[in-house]
């Protein structure tokens, strides 16, 4: 057992500013890393197929879907999860998401607003076409889907 | 402030829940232990110090935290915000500074702490209101009794009481030690409900903040150190058992702690929920046939049979159907199906268990408690005392979480290994796992006479394990002279759940499309018709009528009247009005003919469920229930094949998006009647006026869900919107 341990091999991740370590796998997704070696819970498990967006994260800035990316494939990568999105839950998004009052149950939301927060910040000003093709890959089985289009509108007007 | 005074209804209960007051300060009141171990995570309803318990669901420490407690289910219904305001409402609480807290499962604190039905909200509203009001009353009471005033002269806002003569002001917090030695009155007085002030505001969820910031606030989320995780592999077959196990590779695998057995499941139990996902394919399981091993082929032949055979359960019989049908100028006949549903909460299922010699805890989402209890403690043989109940956060539910199957599978692996284990379930397991909305097929028949009145209506229901797949006193029950509803079940090994609305989800499209199909050959107008079936049932009603005619006239102009019914150029409209859970909604869909294709542009809804509490919730409520109807009613299909289910994730089973989303204006009757639920109403009637429309625009008739499959739409690409 001990031997099997010891060959794992060790990944010092960035992760919202800060280095982790985690003895894991090389094949352990970005997702069961966060949540059961890191113990950041914010990004959630809803399909493991990358088809529902909850556990959507940003690598370099870039929104990805963490359940079926592989920990070996971070690199010296730079994740942000939904805690580290801001210090005080004040992101534009995250203000926007409180004002239009989306969540339902709220397991998604994490998902969305890491999708939405990496859209605006290369696209700013989306047209509502472009906030729709972002948001696409994001379930919502609440159906909190015209909250969500419009705190994305919110959000990118709160950014100027 | 203007007071009603109100009889007290069930003042054995009020006397029950307000009992802890006569002893005064905090006196051990019934706090879990689970709350006194404190969790690793969660923040429950943990006793604050000093706490002046008012009543089950409120206490007030003396220096200033009001906490009220809330104890359904929280599952984006948002009971958690609602049942709150209506406490905060009649204590005239400073919303801004109120606590609140999930309580955990307590029978002798509460009663009813179940999220189903759509009924917490007519069960609990008075009950809350007069938690509130009852708190407030023993406050100004001992205002009164300081300033030496009469309470008449006392007026309450903002957790604070005012003497307006003098100017004085005494916060509740100052209040509170005083006003808990003061005996509770056998008869509280309630608001005048025009003097609301918070209930029909609109309010934000109030867990907003932690979610928006990542809190771990889910089952999913709940850690305990020493914690283990279990997957269990189940049959992939129904009809399938057991036949022997190779867990060998399995147990040697990094991280895995044990593989064992139970009834017809094996359990992979490791540290890491990566590490047990591998372990996992590496059990060797083999199965034999234990009962019918079915496909969906099967279920289209069995329904057709079940439709022509002889006997089935009458349901309702009015007047004479044989001889309206003999003597019918006209008869309308047609069948409606759909499919097994998974009911796929985005947080799959999970729960924590962790069986102790001196008793059990368990954690986790459920949206009902008791029940789960109840099971554990059946399956231990225990007392349901022995076991603690703390309820997480739900990600989302639609009847899935009713079950306590998955509850029942923590307790038993962590007896078996003597540790704490939480079970978590993948996607696939969710939705190959055996709880599913029944597959059901409906034949209507209806008669008319010369004059296109409607003389006969007979509907026979078979379903899948679906006991009585009709609602039969449901409109137009009640306004036709010769009526038979009746319904067969067929037994199946597929095992079947409550799924949001249950049987009314599809039943209310197959009724609401065939009353079109009647309106039409009766060449009478859809809206026109139904107001014309619900006067015949109002001046001359036939048998039992459980449906408030007024109240479904209301829905139905007011739904008529905001969408513009029958004044629109460019787009076709399609009508739906349902009554389910107490509740009222008329839909109107709008829907563009764009080169042939249908391009579903606008819903309008109106409904009724009396008071309004929560403005933001309700009308998301009723949004989320239209987007829910309209996705499932559109897309989604589970097909079996030898016993299995064929679509095991959302690569191949498709759920709603957000593109797919038309707009949806909500609208409510404002009628001052004691609310009713909004977690399932808004739902059954959107397939229909989406149908209606769709058929008005193509002439192409929907009967089958889900629509995107159907042969009418065969080259229509639905969900384009812009």
């Amino acid at each position: 057992m001990e031997t099997i341990k010891n060959s794992m091999p060790k990944y010092t991740l960035q992760v919202n500013g800060k280095p982790y370590e985690a003895d894991v796998d090389a094949d352990t997704p970005i997702l069961w890393v966060l949540r059961d070696h890191l113990g950041l819970l914010g990004t959630k498990y809803g399909c493991g197929i990358g088809q529902c967006g909850a556990c959507t994260i940003h690598l370099n800035g870039n929104a990805l879907r963490s359940c079926n990316v592989p920990v070996s494939a971070v690199g010296a990568g730079k994740i942000t999860t939904i805690e580290g999105l801001s210090a005080n839950a004040d992101h534009p998004v995250q203000a926007a998401w409180q004002e239009v009052d989306v969540p339902q149950c709220g397991y998604c939301q994490a998902g969305q607003i890491m999708t939405a927060a990496a859209l605006l910040a290369r696209n700013p000003k989306p047209t509502v076409a472009q906030i729709e093709d972002a948001m696409q890959p994001n379930l919502c089985r609440c159906g909190t889907y015209h909250r969500i289009r419009e705190a994305v509108v919110l959000a990118s007007n709160k950014m100027k | 402030m203007i007071m009603s005074s109100i009889t007290n209804t069930s003042r054995r209960n009020f006397l029950k829940m307000s009992a802890t007051i006569s002893g005064g300060l905090f006196l051990g009141f019934n706090v879990s232990d689970a709350d006194a171990a404190g969790l690793s995570i969660l923040d429950p309803a943990e006793v604050l110090e000093g706490d002046i318990v008012f009543n089950s669901y409120l206490s007030i420490t003396p220096d200033g935290i009001i906490t009220i407690s809330s104890p359904n289910p929280e599952v984006g219904q948002n009971i958690k915000t609602s049942f709150p305001m209506i406490v905060a409402e009649e204590l005239d609480a400073d919303w801004a500074t109120v606590r609140i807290v999930q309580a955990p499962l307590d029978n002798k604190r509460f009663e009813r702490q179940l999220t189903g039905g759509s009924g917490a909200i007519p069960h609990s509203w008075e009950r809350l209101r007069k938690a509130g009001a009852t708190a407030r009353h023993l406050l100004v009471e001992a205002a009164a009794k300081r300033w030496g005033v009469p309470t008449s002269s006392l007026t309450t806002e903002k957790s604070k009481v005012f003497h307006k003569e003098t100017g004085r002001s005494l916060t509740y917090a100052e209040l509170a030690t005083e006003a808990s030695a003061i005996p509770v009155p056998a008869e509280v007085r309630l608001k005048d409900k025009s003097s609301f002030s918070l209930i029909g505001t609109a309010v934000r969820n109030i867990d907003n903040p932690d979610i928006i910031s990542g809190k771990p606030i889910f089952g999913l989320d709940f850690y305990r150190e020493g914690m283990l995780i279990a997957m269990i592999q189940r049959p992939v077959s129904f009809g399938m058992k057991i036949k022997s196990v190779d867990s060998a590779a399995a147990k040697a695998m990094p991280g895995i702690v044990d593989v064992v057995q139970f009834k017809n499941n094996v359990a992979v139990v490791g540290k890491s929920t990566w590490q047990v996902l591998k372990a996992r394919k590496m059990v060797k399981i083999e199965y034999e046939p234990d009962g019918a091993i079915e496909s969906s082929a099967d279920h289209d032949r069995i329904f057709k049979e079940l439709l022509d055979k002889g006997e089935a359960t009458q349901r309702r019989k009015d007047g004479d159907v044989e001889a309206a049908f003999k003597n019918a100028a006209r008869i309308v006949r047609s069948e409606y199906q759909c499919p097994f549903l998974p009911h796929n909460p985005m947080e799959p299922m999970n729960f924590f268990a962790h069986v102790r010699p001196d008793g059990v805890e368990l954690v986790g989402p459920t949206q009902t408690p008791d029940l789960a209890r109840n099971e554990a403690a059946k399956l231990l043989g225990i007392s349901p005392e022995k076991i603690t109940l703390n309820l997480t956060r739900l990600g989302g539910g639609f009847g899935r979480r009713l079950k306590a199957d998955y509850v029942v599978e923590a307790v038993e692996v962590s007896n078996i290994l003597k540790a704490p284990v939480k079970v978590i379930w993948t996607r696939e397991d969710d939705m190959g796992g055996g709880s599913y909305r029944p597959a059901v097929r409906y034949r209507f028949e209806a008669s008319l006479d010369a004059q296109g009145n409607l003389t006969g209506y007979r509907l026979r229901g078979v379903g899948i394990n679906a006991g009585n797949c009709t609602r039969e006193d449901n409109f137009p029950s009640g306004a036709v002279d010769n009526l038979l509803i009746e319904s067969v079940e067929h037994k199946s090994p597929i095992t079947i759940g409550p799924w949001r609305a249950p049987i009314t989800n599809f039943l209310a499209f197959a009724e609401q499309s065939f009353l079109d199909e009647v309106a039409e050959a009766a060449k009478q107008d859809p809206v026109a018709f139904r107001l014309k079936l619900l006067d015949r049932a109002k001046t001359s009603p036939v048998g039992a009528i459980k449906y408030d005619i007024d109240r479904m006239k209301g829905v139905i102009k007011l739904a008529a009247e905001k969408s513009g019914w029958g004044t629109k150029k460019n787009l076709s409209q399609g009508f739906s009005v349902y009554f389910s859970h107490r509740s009222y909604v008329a839909q109107v869909a709008e829907v563009e003919n764009r080169k042939g294709k249908p391009v579903i542009q606008k819903i309008h809804a109106a409904v009724d469920c009396g008071i309004v509490i929560n403005k933001s919730g309700a009308e998301q409520q009723v949004r989320g229930g239209i987007v829910d109807g309209m996705g499932h009613a559109m897309f989604s299909n589970l097909t079996f094949k030898q016993g299995a289910a064929e679509q095991l994730n959302f690569n191949a089973y498709r759920l709603i998006r957000l593109k797919e989303v038309p707009e949806i204006d909500v609208h409510f009757v404002d009628n001052g009647i004691d609310p009713t639920g909004l977690g399932e109403p808004a739902l059954p009637p959107t397939g229909a006026a989406i149908a209606n429309a769709i058929y008005k625009a193509t002439g192409k008739r929907l009967r089958n869900q889900p629509f995107v499959l159907q042969e009418e739409l065969k080259g229509v690409k639905l969900g384009d919107r812009l």
